[in-house]
């Protein structure tokens, strides 16, 4: 089960490297193209618009998620992929802020190879409020589509939260805490013994805090550019 | 329910107050005064699984079904096989065609223009479940190597939907598959398959599958919902639970204790003591549901008459 050669060359913990544009889109109100290796991803944020779709709870703000695959019609995985998000920013953002509106992101896969769902989460995360971490792991960390599709037996898509909660960026960065880190997202694909499960949790763990690293030192970037 | 006085929400609204409007009304602190007795609005304990039934062969016209109840939940799983001409790559398989439906009669929110929104995403969470927990071996569902072999088209309808709806769909589906039996079936004189009937269909013509068959499930996967709130992991929820809780994780087990899936879609963080005690209360509920499955097919094998 264990790649030691990856088709690659990379080493089983090594994630792809990552870069972000930021707000490439001008007409949306906030945007961000990250890719991850061969993987890219544009997200643009719309909103918070005035009133609730039917069936939402008009007391909070209600996010949509659209998620566009590069090919293909829409379908069941998109929609598992549009569930997943919403209910994992419906958990990050503060919803009491904007009751009665609806905050649209619609998640466009420019390139697939691999982690999207991962990449995604990240993504939509940094564009709307911040503080979602993503992660990948089998044995092997951020498996790539070709990887995914033929050599491994199984695999789980795992998303993580950042250790630090604070939206405040002109605070200065803060120590990471040992306090237990839990899981967010886990979508596992394919059977795997419970101890496999646990490995790639903790395996997730230990690597999700060099993308949360990354991540920081954008939005800070950002903020400060801002101010 | 009779309509006892209760004392007064945090909210300031003081005095007497039916149960019945407090549960409209503030949702989630009814539920917690539960959570706090560790007990449920319905008087489950927190790791108490609803009563569960399966009826089997309950759609006559179809090849295998399974009528499942878990409390209100009911899902009716059927399967139906037709002849068709395997793909190059695996000339010596068969098929499955998963469809999960949420008609409107199953619940006030979905509507026929309205499809609900769980709908396409436990589609593909049975269909993923079944074909990599190796429950089904596809070779035995072939007829003539590269030529004909069975598709089996699963259908899968909610007829309630009270919660725990993914745990419901997949037990009914592998009743179903436990019930299919697969039809007889001779060649024509212009080389195409045809199902066969009946007794005198038996020596007439000439069988390509020898007698009635059924399937050998493999490890058969068994699922369990479990609701997170804070500290509290509530067992298959229902649908007042689920919708004050957003927060759940589905884990299935199959017979080996090996997960076949540990699905948690977003929501609020969960610790990874959190996620072991679902895997164990799964481990349990398992148990329970593998003796419930081969219950009820002791008592309808009594009743056939081959």
């Amino acid at each position: 089960m264990v790649e030691t050669g990856r088709a690659d060359g990379r080493n089983p913990n090594q994630l792809r490297p990552f870069s972000c544009t930021r707000n490439p889109l001008n007409r949306a109100h906030g945007s961000a193209r990250w890719s991850q290796g061969d993987t890219v991803v544009l997200a643009a944020v719309y909103g918070p618009k005035p009133g609730t779709r039917k069936g939402e709870n008009p007391e909070k703000a209600s996010i949509e998620v659209v998620w566009k695959p590069k090919t293909g019609q829409i379908g069941r995985q998109e929609k598992e992929y549009e569930m997943t998000l919403k209910r994992t920013l419906q958990n990050i953002c503060l919803l009491t802020v904007h009751p009665n509106t609806t905050t649209s992101i619609v998640l466009q896969v420019v390139d697939d190879d691999g982690s999207t769902l991962q990449l995604t989460s990240f993504v939509s995360a940094a564009v709307a409020i911040s503080c979602g971490v993503m992660e990948n792991g089998a044995v092997i960390l951020d498996t790539s589509k070709a990887e995914e599709k033929q050599q491994l037996k199984s695999f789980a898509d795992l998303v993580f939260p950042n250790s630090c909660k604070s939206v405040g960026l002109k605070e200065p960065k803060q120590k990471d805490e040992q306090i237990e880190r839990g899981l967010i997202t886990s979508i596992t694909h394919g059977v795997m013994s419970e101890d496999d499960y646990f490995n790639c949790i903790e395996r997730g763990l230990a690597a999700s805090s060099r993308i949360s690293e990354f991540m920081r030192n954008t939005m800070q970037k950002d903020a400060s550019e801002a101010a | 329910m009779a309509a006892e006085p209760a004392a007064a929400a945090s909210g300031g609204i003081a005095g007497e107050m039916e149960v019945e409007a407090y549960r409209r009304l503030f949702p989630l602190a009814f539920l917690e005064r539960h959570l706090a007795e560790s007990v449920r609005p319905d008087a489950r304990r927190l790791s108490e699984a609803r009563p569960t039934t399966v009826g089997i062969g309950v759609v006559s016209s179809a090849h295998g079904s399974a009528l499942v109840r878990l409390g209100e939940t009911a899902m009716l799983a059927s399967i139906k096989l037709e002849v068709m001409s395997p793909p190059a790559e695996s000339p010596d398989e068969g098929s499955v065609a998963v469809e999960f439906h949420m008609p409107p009669i199953c619940s006030p929110l979905v509507r026929p223009g309205r499809p609900a929104v769980a709908a396409p995403v436990i589609s593909k969470a049975l269909e993923d479940v079944l074909v990599s927990s190796g429950m089904l071996n596809l070779k035995e569902l072939c007829l003539i190597s590269g030529k004909a072999s069975w598709l089996a088209y699963l259908d899968i309808y909610c007829l309630n939907a009270d919660g725990s709806l993914f745990d419901a769909a997949l037990f009914s589906s592998v009743a179903a598959f436990k019930h299919l039996e697969i039809p007889l079936v001779s060649v024509g004189d212009d080389g195409r398959v045809f199902t066969v009937g009946g007794i005198e269909g038996k020596t007439k013509f000439e069988l390509v599958n020898r007698e009635k068959r059924k399937l050998t499930l493999g490890n058969i996967p068994y699922s369990l919902t479990c609701a997170l709130h804070k500290d509290s992991v509530l067992a298959d929820p229902n649908s007042e639970e689920e919708s004050i809780i957003e927060t759940s994780v589905t884990i299935v087990v199959d017979s080996s204790d090996r997960l076949v899936s540990v699905q948690k879609l977003g929501g609020a963080v969960a610790s990874m003591g959190t996620i072991k005690e679902c895997i164990s209360l799964a481990k349990e509920r398992r148990r329970m549901l593998l003796e419930i499955l081969t219950g009820s097919f002791e008592t309808t094998e009594v009743d056939q008459t081959e």
